[in-house]
């Protein structure tokens, strides 16, 4: 108890004192504000700014859930496939691995020539980033799943679906949500990527167009944006990993009386 | 036309009450005709079984002794449907083991309790499963089919641990979560496979006194597969001993002792020469 709370205020500290040697830093060097401005700068540029950027924040966002919910459907359809089937396993695998190495920035022209620049590839792209980690992991959960534990409902005479329903899916379950903590930042990356090069809307545009204009606090002003909504992303499936998939980590929530 | 058997599997599912015996449903009998089990093929083949014969009358409790390897939790599986003999012919309640006729509740020697599920859950499972409990499963799993889990926990002295998680569980109690769950839905027939072999003594002998308790209640037909001789003489009335791999069965003798049977009989000359004998044929089959 007291050592979470240690640790809490800890990195807490450690992220203020980040900001607070960037500030101190910039002002000691002289360092230019068109090279490095300073967190406070910064700040009074995403307050000021604000009513400008947030239509862009929800595009952004707007892009990455979309993408990212697509992603998972085809993701889990993709892996209970993959998964459930040895053979299915071992043949669609080289492929997968193939599709997954390829950067996924060079799919964005591709997308931009099939659907025009806008939302549509940044859609896109958030998916198709994200569908690999998903797949392989509710694949392995699948995979993984405990003969002993099948056998319980084959001796009551269950049949596969059930199977797959009461044992398969619950099983890979803490697979699927680790995985969509990877995919959130994935989608969110990949949706930031193609606002970057072919967008007139999102985050990613905003600091495109202040990068060319020399306007270099609002790009700052952007990143830390992109930063926050990363993590607050990641936050949230966290949560939602923990409150789901709590028996996997035993969590200490789930109190012993 | 199957008019009789509908009005049977209609009986709401209330928790059972160890009424006159009447024919809730027929008893099956299990009869294995020269079944064998063959892994691989050629000259990979391995011969698990070799061609058995063994027939069970309804609410038999017999035992399956013998040398580790020699086939007993093959016998099982076979029953259980999730192996399929080689050769001849494995029929549950005179029909054969994929069809499915009858209820089967199984314990294995592990617990395999689904950890995601609270114990109540977990025992709920083959309710879920089974019919005629699937079929009311949604209205009833917080009703009557709670009360009926919450009876037979009752029962093994788990009555505190419904709402825990497995691994908040020790060995024993996780044994004794297994038997609830094998024994929830009322299954006609029980296979054991050594479901108390990982505990200490005095878990065990009380598992068997909670075990003998749970079956002279409710009269199924049971099949265990032991190594301890004492908890077979103790819980069966016929036992079969089990030749080395591949296995067979060469001695099939009745339990002559009147149930309910007190747990320090296991202690007295007659029991202790009794199992001496199995024994004895048991250390001969393993040299030969």
């Amino acid at each position: 108890m007291s050592d979470s709370q240690r640790i809490r205020l800890l990195s807490s500290s450690l992220i203020v004192g980040f900001f607070l040697m960037w500030e101190v830093l910039c002002i000691l060097l002289n360092v230019s504000d068109l090279v490095l401005p300073r967190p406070s700068e910064i700040i009074v540029t995403m307050w000021t700014r604000f009513p400008v950027l947030w239509p862009h924040i929800l595009q952004t966002l707007y892009s990455t859930l979309t993408g990212f919910t697509l992603g998972v459907i085809i993701g889990v359809v993709l892996g209970v496939m993959v998964g459930t089937s040895k053979i299915a396993y071992a043949v669609a695998y080289p492929l997968l691995v193939g599709f997954s190495s390829i950067p996924k920035v060079a799919v964005v022209p591709i997308f931009v020539l099939w659907f025009g620049s806008g939302t549509t590839p940044a859609i896109l792209t958030a998916m198709v980033i994200c569908v690999f980690p998903i797949v392989v992991n509710i694949a392995t959960g699948l995979a993984t799943t405990e003969p002993e534990l099948e056998d319980v409902f084959k001796t009551l005479g269950a049949s596969k679906s059930e199977i797959l329903w009461n044992v398969g899916l619950p099983r890979a379950m803490p697979y699927f949500f680790a995985s969509l903590k990877v995919a959130i930042t994935l989608s969110f990356v990949g949706a930031v990527l193609s606002e970057t090069v072919a967008s007139n809307m999102g985050i990613g545009n905003v600091m495109m167009t202040a990068s060319s204009n020399f306007q270099v606090s609002l790009v700052f002003a952007g990143l830390i944006i992109l930063a926050l909504m990363g993590v607050s992303l990641y936050a949230a499936f966290s949560w939602l990993e923990r409150r789901v998939t709590g028996w996997a980590t035993r969590g200490n929530d789930i109190a012993v009386t | 036309m199957s008019g009789g058997m509908n009005m049977s599997a209609s009986i709401p599912a209330t928790p059972a009450k160890p009424a006159m015996p009447g024919p809730v449903h027929i008893r099956p009998a299990l009869e294995l005709q020269d079944a064998s089990v063959v892994f691989g093929a050629g000259d990979k083949a391995v011969t698990a079984l070799s061609p058995t014969s063994l027939k069970m009358k309804s609410g038999d409790f017999l035992a399956l002794v013998g040398p580790s390897g020699c086939g007993k939790s093959t016998i099982l599986k076979l029953v259980s449907n999730l192996l399929h003999p080689s050769s001849g012919l494995v029929l549950v309640g005179g029909k054969e083991a994929k069809a499915k006729e009858l209820r089967i509740g199984m314990a294995f020697q592990n617990p395999t309790m689904l950890p995601w599920l609270t114990i109540e859950q977990n025992i709920m499972v083959p309710l879920k499963i089974v019919e005629p409990f699937k079929k009311t499963f949604r209205q009833d799993k917080k009703g009557a089919f709670r009360d009926r889990v919450h009876a037979l926990l009752r029962q093994v002295g788990l009555q505190d641990f419904a709402t825990h998680y497995p691994w908040q569980l020790s060995g024993g109690m996780l044994q004794r979560s297994n038997l609830c769950r094998a024994l929830i839905h009322e299954p006609d027939l029980l296979l054991l496979d050594e479901p108390f072999g990982a505990l200490d003594q005095f878990t065990r002998e009380e598992l068997w006194q909670i075990m003998q308790n749970l079956y002279l209640d409710r009269k199924p037909t049971v099949l265990l597969v032991t190594h301890d001789l004492r908890e077979a003489g103790y819980l069966a009335n016929r036992i079969c001993v089990m030749s080395a791999r591949p296995g067979r069965i060469i001695s099939d003798e009745p339990v002559n002792i009147p149930q309910p049977r007190d747990i320090g009989m296991i202690y007295s000359p007659e029991f202790v020469e009794m199992t001496q004998g199995l024994r004895e044929l048991i250390a001969q089959v393993r040299s030969t």
